[in-house]
């Protein structure tokens, strides 16, 4: 599979407070979750943001809280991928689970800028950034972790590992 | 090859003789916890499976805690959602209002976790029990699902990081001054997926409370765990609570570690996290002059009965300043109560302190001490990012709870030595 969109561009240390504020916590309704994505940082983010674009990020993406809330805002705001040098741990854990394809890779990490176009093929984890005419190379997620992304999600590879 | 005491307890959840760093496992679950904020969307994904009951009704726990007391009308249909879901369950560890506290204060003293369980929480927190020689690790709300479904979640076996302490602290210095000391020198990702493991001879001189507030923030480090040996103090603990049988399990001495540091506790200073990362550590002789219009001693990090006694140890016969708002949020209910027999509220409230119903409330910015815009707190919670309290341009600054209490009366982040 492969998506291809703009890039927004943030650094180290994202967390899910300026993912999604807890002061919006007091819903589980993803869209309304999506309707306040970033705003602590990025107040255009949700004006702007198109189906397909990408988040490229520095380091610890998605810190703090487990609040699934994060993931899921930035999946239903439209979001195709998000790419950083490193995530926080369950954060990472929450986007297989959910579904949101994330990917560490270091290089794409420090070299893509914000507003490139970026396009992403998931089978071969290649990462090329069409407006500088880069490509990288991310890590693949070890066969279990792509059981569960190709069943769509933890609940639904549980279901079929019951069958 | 040695295991440390984390792969160990992982091995045997996994019915393993032996697991190491990186394995995948399937391991079975001895608690799965979840609150108001993350358990309404975990109860969506559980019902994706179709089941009409949970792997065990006595070994979930669902405690509303973050906006509860409902603190509006979203929040109200949200503890709604979880208090009917527990009824529908049978679920034995729900805590209404009453009986409720801040989860992680709340369970260890309800004899919940005991040495050796795995425990996963959909809170970041989770990690707090740790300190009673648990795996215990936070998570999201569809691995919470999976949990309540299957009593299974799978884990990386992750490496480890000891820090092996000696000495004992100076005089109003804790378990929070050594977290934030942690943080301040490994970074608020230097234990990224990895189990922050405590041991050496300075372990006995810290009190339980003292462990629990260093594992809580273990994943202010972004740690998988925080964990402690076993002592005496532990298993007195256990005992008191009513906790199930200890199983005990001590790392090899041959176990593999990615690092390890010594730390002496006597070199330890009060410690203040600078907005907007935990990291950003100063000790106090280096904050400078922070003028502070709120002061919050309480939440899953410090709001147990032995911070309390710290806080009126400094408060005791004096004022907070002039304009200075000091809200005291006992963690639980009996801790509470504890504080009260104690004559602690006496203490609190000569000095001009509120004190509130346990509640997570402030510490995520939910209600109970909201910052405008511009305002700074002193906070004994565990997170200072932005806009974690309130309004974006508002600050929070971490310290333990004798700094917190001398910051409130000196309405500037003060040293409780110095007063």
């Amino acid at each position: 599979m492969k998506v291809k969109g703009r890039v927004f561009r943030y650094y180290d240390n994202v967390d899910t407070d300026v993912i999604i504020p807890a002061r919006y916590l007091n819903t589980s309704s993803a869209e309304e979750l999506a309707s306040h994505c970033m705003e602590d940082i990025d107040k255009d983010f949700v004006r702007k943001v198109r189906k397909g674009d990408i988040i490229v990020a520095g380091a610890n993406f998605g810190c703090g809280s487990s609040r699934e809330h994060a993931p899921l805002a930035i999946k239903t705001s439209g979001i195709s991928c998000v790419i950083a040098s490193t995530f926080a741990r369950i954060f990472y854990r929450n986007s297989i689970n959910i579904g949101l394809p994330i990917l560490e890779c270091p290089e794409a990490s420090e070299k893509i800028c914000a507003e490139d176009e970026v396009e992403v093929d998931f089978d071969t984890g290649e990462i090329r950034d069409l407006t500088q005419g880069l490509v990288f190379r991310a890590e693949p997620f070890p066969p279990f972790m792509q059981k569960i992304i190709s069943c769509g999600g933890l609940i639904n590879y549980l279901k079929e590992e019951e069958k | 090859m040695g295991m440390t005491s984390t792969e160990k307890i992982l091995a045997r959840a996994a019915g393993l003789d032996e697991v190491h760093a990186g394995q995948l496992i399937m391991a079975k679950l001895d608690l799965v916890l979840g609150n108001d904020i993350t358990s309404p969307v975990a109860i969506g994904e559980f019902e994706k499976f179709g089941l009409d009951r949970v792997f065990d009704r006595d070994r979930i726990a669902l405690v509303p805690d973050h906006f509860a007391p409902n603190k509006d009308i979203k929040a109200a249909t949200q503890c709604k959602c979880v208090r009917t879901f527990a009824r529908r369950m049978g679920i034995t560890n729900y805590f209404e209002v009453g009986q409720m506290g801040v989860e992680h204060a709340l369970l260890p003293e309800k004899g919940l976790v005991s040495a050796g369980d795995v425990v996963i929480g959909a809170d970041s927190h989770t990690c707090t029990y740790g300190a009673l020689g648990a795996f215990s690790t936070g998570v999201g709300s569809t691995d919470m699902a999976a949990g309540m479904a299957t009593g299974k979640a799978w884990f990386k076996v992750p490496q480890a990081i000891r820090f092996n302490l000696s000495g004992t602290f100076r005089p109003f210095v804790g378990g929070k001054d050594l977290i934030l000391h942690i943080i301040g020198m490994i970074g608020v990702d230097g234990a990224l997926y990895k189990t922050m493991e405590f041991s050496g001879p300075g372990v006995a001189s810290l009190s339980m409370d003292d462990r629990f507030t260093v594992c809580n923030m273990a994943i202010e480090a972004g740690g998988k765990n925080g964990i402690f040996p076993v002592d005496d103090a532990t298993l007195e603990y256990l005992r008191q609570a009513g906790a199930k049988e200890p199983v005990i399990f001590e790392s090899d001495p041959d176990a593999s570690y990615e690092a390890v540091y010594d730390i002496d506790l006597s070199q330890i200073r009060s410690t203040v996290a600078f907005p907007h990362l935990p990291e950003n550590t100063r000790t106090i002789d280096e904050c400078g002059d922070v003028a502070v219009d709120q002061v919050v001693i309480g939440s899953c990090t410090n709001g147990r009965i032995s911070d309390l006694r710290m806080a009126a140890s400094v408060l005791k016969g004096r004022h907070v300043a002039e304009g200075m708002r000091c809200l005291i949020i006992p963690a639980t209910q009996k801790i509470w109560r504890q504080a009260m027999d104690e004559g602690l509220f006496d203490i609190f409230m000569d000095a001009g302190c509120v004190i509130s119903t346990p509640t997570c409330g402030p510490c995520l910015g939910g209600y109970m001490g909201i910052l405008a815009e511009g305002e700074r707190c002193v906070s004994t919670t565990n997170r200072n990012f932005v806009g974690r309290m309130g309004h974006v341009k508002s600050e929070v600054y971490l310290a333990g709870p004798a700094v917190a209490a001398a910051s409130a009366v000196a309405g500037r982040i003060a040293d409780p030595a110095k007063l």
